[in-house]
């Protein structure tokens, strides 16, 4: 125990928290999305962020040509190195993540399977991408070439506000906007939303849901693929398994919010990180996953639907 | 074609097994229980040597992986598949019966028959501590926090000087023996057969339950809990019991796998077993306790057996996984049709 670094360190832990937990709001949208239109945990989430960060990693070292360990870029260049990673991985998590609704689900779908056949199924996916990837890219994992120079804006009340912390924190809060307004303004969120409500009445209105779900998952993707990009940028690295622990953090946060809601995820994954933050520091490391379920399970005996089960009923997505 | 597609293997089986009288399914039940007691044997036996395995002997791989695997299935099918609990962290209870082995053995010098009982009291124990805040959460939520006890269980036995921490127990002793049957490395069939007692134990029990209240109140519970409540079962109890009984079975498969291995670390009790026996629940066919033991056979003994794949043995098993839920979505031998009817019709 030790609760001095909360006095010391407090904001230096909260900036750290913000940027963790924004990155797990964005992976819990690819849950959370899917799960508000199928009522089913989409299990090889985990898997799309994995292989996103490796798209990120093979796209700079064999297609941008960054030797690891150059110096980093500055300019236009590094703008545009890191723009074209940026979409690169939204590009491939997407795809992946349509595939891997066609595979997984869209047959047993058909089929009126029960749900958790469809579960299996997907971490049938899952199991195979893992262990695919374990196999191609080595079970020690891979060093990201450093595209951005971390430099820091400067020491505030002792946090230091590093450049990419920054960079985590603004574009998931610009990609939250942006989702938000497609999900309530537009008509292929409309119809997302409908999905959702009923099925059956979407379908009777002329929706075609089959669409709807294969946009749900491209969305899921292409918001996985931001956080994969935004986790290789911050962390330089990258494993096979990287998925697995993100994909359980993602998936508490989108649980914590309210499984199924879009602010829910948001506001999930931001308490989740701070509080894995705070907790690692006070309590130590190796206690911090502990320290968050039991938090979890607090929260769902006061609020069994989420902390957003029901304030926010309007915008599920 | 219609009647391909609508070709339940279980309700056939069981056609079959309407029409015998009481000697032909005594005899028929004995044979199959000699073959499966005499299986321990078949790799040494020329026409089924083909079962044998690379690596790990035949004989070990029936008892860890293979008849572990059925047990904990079988118990975890009594909260998924009887009373539709989603439950994530099924391994909780396997360690935790196999750490009280592994602690009371080395501690305290208790044997592996003395501490079965208490393994399996442990087990249950958590099991009403784990069910009573979770068991008022439905569905995912419900999934999310038996994840998190199972996470809970493994991070708390690394960081515990008790369990030994990261390299867990060493030097657990193998059960005594008893009617000259000896347990050590040397003779892994007797475990198998110790497993293959306490499969037939849980598959009596299961049958047992199913038949009375505690079953007929699990199926409306699964079926639809709110209705089930209205008509006065009062579903936290009956939940929290299949939850108790489910973790009793994983508790003691955890016991005899402690003393088999001799060696535990909270390694061995991932998020990926639970994962693993979930799948074999699926795979067999949830809430059918022949094609849960069959689901599980298979998926125990295949990454073994296709071991001179090495590396991609396990890409191999989440393909078929994915194959074989396309397949057939009910599993290998789906529970009875009019089980399923009022499935759908509940949807």
């Amino acid at each position: 125990m030790n609760f001095s670094v909360l006095t010391s360190q407090f904001w230096s832990l909260a900036f750290q928290g913000l940027a963790l937990g924004l990155i797990y709001s964005l992976v819990s949208l690819g849950y959370t999305m899917v799960y508000g239109v199928l009522r089913l945990i989409n299990f090889a989430n985990s898997e799309v962020f994995m292989v996103g960060t490796f798209s990120v990693l093979y796209l700079q070292v064999y297609i941008l040509r960054i030797p690891i360990g150059d110096p980093a870029l500055h300019g236009i260049k590094l703008i545009a190195y890191l723009a074209l990673s940026l979409i690169g991985s939204m590009i491939v998590c997407a795809l992946l993540a349509i595939v891997v609704e066609l595979v997984a689900y869209r047959r047993l779908r058909a089929r009126g399977a029960n749900r958790l056949a469809s579960l299996i199924s997907a971490i049938g996916v899952s199991i195979a991408l893992l262990e695919g990837f374990s196999m191609i890219t080595g079970a020690r994992g891979k060093i990201a070439p450093r595209l951005l120079d971390k430099w820091s804006f400067g020491e505030v009340a002792g946090a230091n506000f590093r450049i990419d912390q920054v960079m985590a924190i603004v574009m998931p809060i610009i990609i939250f906007f942006l989702l938000d307004q497609f999900v309530t303004k537009s008509r292929l969120g409309k119809s997302i939303r409908a999905v959702s409500m009923s099925e059956e009445n979407s379908k009777l209105m002329g929706i075609d849901i089959n669409r709807v779900i294969t946009l749900t998952f491209c969305i899921g993707g292409l918001t996985t693929g931001a956080a994969a990009f935004l986790y290789t940028t911050v962390y330089e690295n990258t494993v096979f398994n990287v998925g697995f622990n993100m994909g359980i953090a993602a998936f508490t946060a989108a649980v914590l919010g309210g499984i199924g809601n879009l602010r829910g995820a948001f506001y999930g994954g931001l308490a989740l990180g701070m509080l894995e933050q705070f907790a690692s520091a006070v309590l130590g490391s190796q206690w911090k996953s502990i320290t968050v379920f039991v938090v979890l399970v607090v929260i769902l005996l006061v609020k069994p639907n989420g902390l957003f089960g029901e304030a926010v009923q309007q915008t599920r997505t | 074609m219609s009647t391909l597609k609508n070709f339940n293997l279980r309700d056939f089986g069981a056609g079959i097994w309407a029409q015998w009288n009481r000697g032909t399914r005594t005899i028929f039940v004995l044979v199959l229980l000699s073959l499966v007691a005499l299986l321990p044997f078949a790799a040494g036996w020329g026409p089924t040597s083909f079962l044998n395995t690379p690596i790990t002997s035949f004989q070990n791989v029936l008892v860890y992986p293979v008849g572990m695997f059925v047990l904990m299935a079988l118990g975890l099918n009594i909260v998924v598949g009887k009373s539709g609990l989603l439950d994530l962290g099924y391994v909780a209870f396997f360690a935790i019966g196999a750490y009280s082995q592994g602690v009371l053995s080395t501690f305290y010098g208790w044997n592996t028959w003395e501490v079965l009982p208490v393994g399996i009291g442990c087990a249950m124990l958590s099991g009403v501590l784990l069910g009573l805040p979770a068991l008022r959460l439905r569905g995912d939520y419900l999934a999310i926090i038996t994840l998190g006890f199972g996470e809970i269980v493994r991070i708390v036995a690394l960081n515990l000087n008790v369990t030994g921490g990261p390299s867990g127990i060493a030097g657990i002793p193998n059960p005594p023996g008893f009617f000259g049957l000896k347990f050590d490395i040397m003779n892994p069939q007797n475990f198998f057969w110790v497993v293959l007692a306490l499969i037939l134990l849980t598959i009596w029990m299961v049958r047992r339950f199913t038949v009375r209240r505690p079953g007929r109140a699990w199926e409306a519970i699964r079926q639809d809990e709110d209705v089930a409540a209205l008509m006065g079962v009062n579903t936290l109890v009956y939940k929290l019991w299949s939850f108790v009984i489910g973790a009793a079975v994983g508790g003691a498969a955890g016991v005899i796998f402690a003393s088999k291995v001799m060696v535990i670390s909270p390694d061995m009790f991932k998020f990926d077993v639970s994962i693993l026996i979930l799948a074999c629940v699926v795979f067999g066919g949830i809430g059918n306790i022949w094609g849960v033991a069959l689901g599980a056979s298979i998926l125990a003994y295949l990454p073994e057996r296709i071991r001179f794949l090495a590396d991609s043995r396990q890409l191999v098993f989440g393909l078929v996984l994915v194959l074989m839920m396309n397949l057939r979505p009910d599993g290998l031998l789906p529970r009875k049709k009019r089980e399923k009817i009022t499935e759908k019709g509940a949807k």
